[in-house]
């Protein structure tokens, strides 16, 4: 478990980045910190790695304040994914991988083969371990980036808009690996993104976040999809357009659903979510 | 043409000293003094301006200073430089002015090449490295110094070409070198001598240049290299065309 405590951050300049912010994130969760560019969500995810340091409030992992933990072993035992993968770029991909395993003194063996291990665990084929970074697609990076952030098989994973320069194609099946991952593995994932479609697909508890990183509401998908706790929850998270507006059209043959675009989204069913549950 | 081939039998001429063809005795030895000079001056050098170059890179402090007494070095006359620090100094150790002097005409080159090539490296990278736990020690180590090796080079090769030019001064306050043929075919208007020395520093210059360029080829390492070959890669071949904007 994370806590924030009221915790606030002004840069140098007199940005006031995060002011005064509070919330806990649920261990073996994803949470994902939403909102749009400079609204503070990557600020608060560099803090859990003290890669920004508060000014002030705590910020607490399992009930340790962070501020006394030393930055380079607290973010050893923190996986950390980048938007542009990070990679360095001149180590092979195996050697990325197992970076931090070889600052902390695993065997060269060993590291090795858990981070050909990781290569599976991503979706990467083996062949590619021996590779350079720059001999990588994007999606292919951004794999070798999630596997080093796996590799000192960390209780927290940190991600950075980590899909945020792949293509669409490319970004559904990361994704969809990301949830795959997060059902075997069970890490506590903090997620940051200004995209809400990826917040709702990937979030068990999503922040929807101001400037000045302002909590404008926290809750699941399905709880801020139902009642938006403002306008511009509303407005952000587009229940009123678009492929989130939803109505219903009676046809020959049945109930259809239509979006905002007046496009046929689905088929109106009889099982609603109570059933799905009643039946578990 | 005439003096280039006066010049160039003047180098092969067997002149005979000590019982030894000059060729063998006097020109070898003009080589090894040269090549001597350079070394040392190239090795203080860099010894000096590679950590504080590191250290400029490193932590983005201090680049103006650097940039203006590197541009002050540059502007060093060296000849002034050599004969007002032998005078200063006393001629008896005229080997440490000639070094200063070489050694300050190759500080600037090598000084750019170190904090250049870690400034040149993509900052997120950085970020990253620091971001999954590497201290800062490794971070220099580990990413910065093996990625900023190419540029260093090249500002090292850079140095060692201006100095092994330069070091035919050191033959103007008696300390020998090729220079001395240059000096001593200028007093005696034999501009066969002058010539020939002048191209034996040409020539020593190519091969240096030509050896460090070697070295630089083998002491990247191959993932260094593919992130250059990268680079080139998608730099456009061309400038690309400017378009005309009406003047009015």
């Amino acid at each position: 478990m994370i806590e924030f405590r009221s915790v606030s951050k002004e840069f140098p300049d007199g940005t006031r980045a995060v002011d005064d912010f509070s919330l806990i994130i649920p261990s073996r969760k994803t949470t994902v910190f939403v909102g749009s560019s400079g609204c503070g969500k990557t600020t608060l995810l560099r803090m859990i790695n003290r890669m920004v340091d508060p000014t002030s409030g705590q910020i607490e992992i399992d009930g340790d304040d962070i501020a006394a933990a030393p930055p380079v072993q607290l973010r050893r035992g923190i996986g950390y994914v980048m938007q542009n993968s990070g990679l360095l770029p001149h180590r092979k991909v195996i050697d990325n991988i197992a970076t931090v395993p070889l600052l902390t003194g695993v065997p060269k063996k060993k590291a090795h083969a858990d981070a050909l291990e990781l290569l599976d665990r991503v979706g990467l084929d083996r062949s590619l371990a021996d590779r350079y970074p720059s001999q990588l697609s994007g999606g292919q990076q951004q794999r070798v980036g999630v596997a080093r952030g796996l590799a000192v098989n960390p209780n927290i994973l940190l991600m950075d808009e980590p899909f945020g320069a792949v293509d669409p194609i490319v970004r559904a099946d990361l994704q969809n690996e990301l949830i795959r991952l997060q059902r075997d593995l069970d890490k506590t994932v903090v997620f940051v993104t200004h995209d809400i479609d990826e917040a709702f697909l990937l979030g068990d508890q999503v922040v929807i976040l101001q400037k000045g990183a302002k909590i404008a509401q926290v809750g699941s998908p399905t709880e801020i999809t139902e009642n938006p706790a403002s306008e511009f929850v509303a407005s952000f998270i587009g229940v009123d357009r678009g492929k989130r507006a939803l109505s219903i059209k009676k046809t020959a043959h049945g109930s259809i659903l239509i979006d905002g675009e007046g496009r046929a989204a689905g088929r109106l069913v009889t099982a609603s979510v109570d059933n799905v549950v009643a039946s578990e | 043409m005439n003096y280039f081939l006066d010049a160039i039998q003047w180098i092969f001429a067997p002149v005979w000293v000590h019982g030894k063809s000059r060729i063998v005795n006097d020109i070898i030895q003009r080589v090894g003094e040269h090549v001597g000079y350079t070394l040392v001056s190239v090795a203080i050098a860099t010894a000096v301006a590679v950590p504080l170059g590191y250290l400029i890179g490193h932590t983005g402090k201090g680049k103006q200073l650097a940039v203006g007494l590197s541009g002050a070095a540059r502007a060093l006359p060296s000849l002034g430089l050599l004969t007002i620090l032998a005078l200063a100094i006393g001629i008896a150790r005229a080997p440490i002015a000639a070094v200063i002097v070489f050694f300050l005409l190759g500080v600037p080159s090598i000084l750019a090449g170190a904090y250049a090539g870690l400034e040149t490296i993509d900052r997120s990278t950085i970020d990253a490295a620091r971001a999954i736990g590497m201290t800062e020690w490794q971070i220099l180590t580990k990413v910065e110094i093996p990625l900023g090796l190419p540029l260093l080079l090249g500002g090292i090769r850079s140095a060692a070409l201006q100095i092994v030019a330069t070091t035919s001064l050191a033959a103007y306050i008696g300390l020998g070198g090729l220079g001395t043929y240059l000096f001593a075919g200028l007093g005696t208007h034999d501009f066969a001598q002058t010539l020939g020395g002048a191209i034996l520093v040409a020539v020593l210059a190519l091969a240096f240049d030509a050896f460090s360029a070697l070295f630089q080829k083998f002491a990247v390492p191959r993932g260094v290299a593919a992130t250059q070959a990268k680079e080139v890669r998608i730099r456009p071949h061309r400038p690309r065309a400017v378009v005309g904007t009406p003047t009015s």
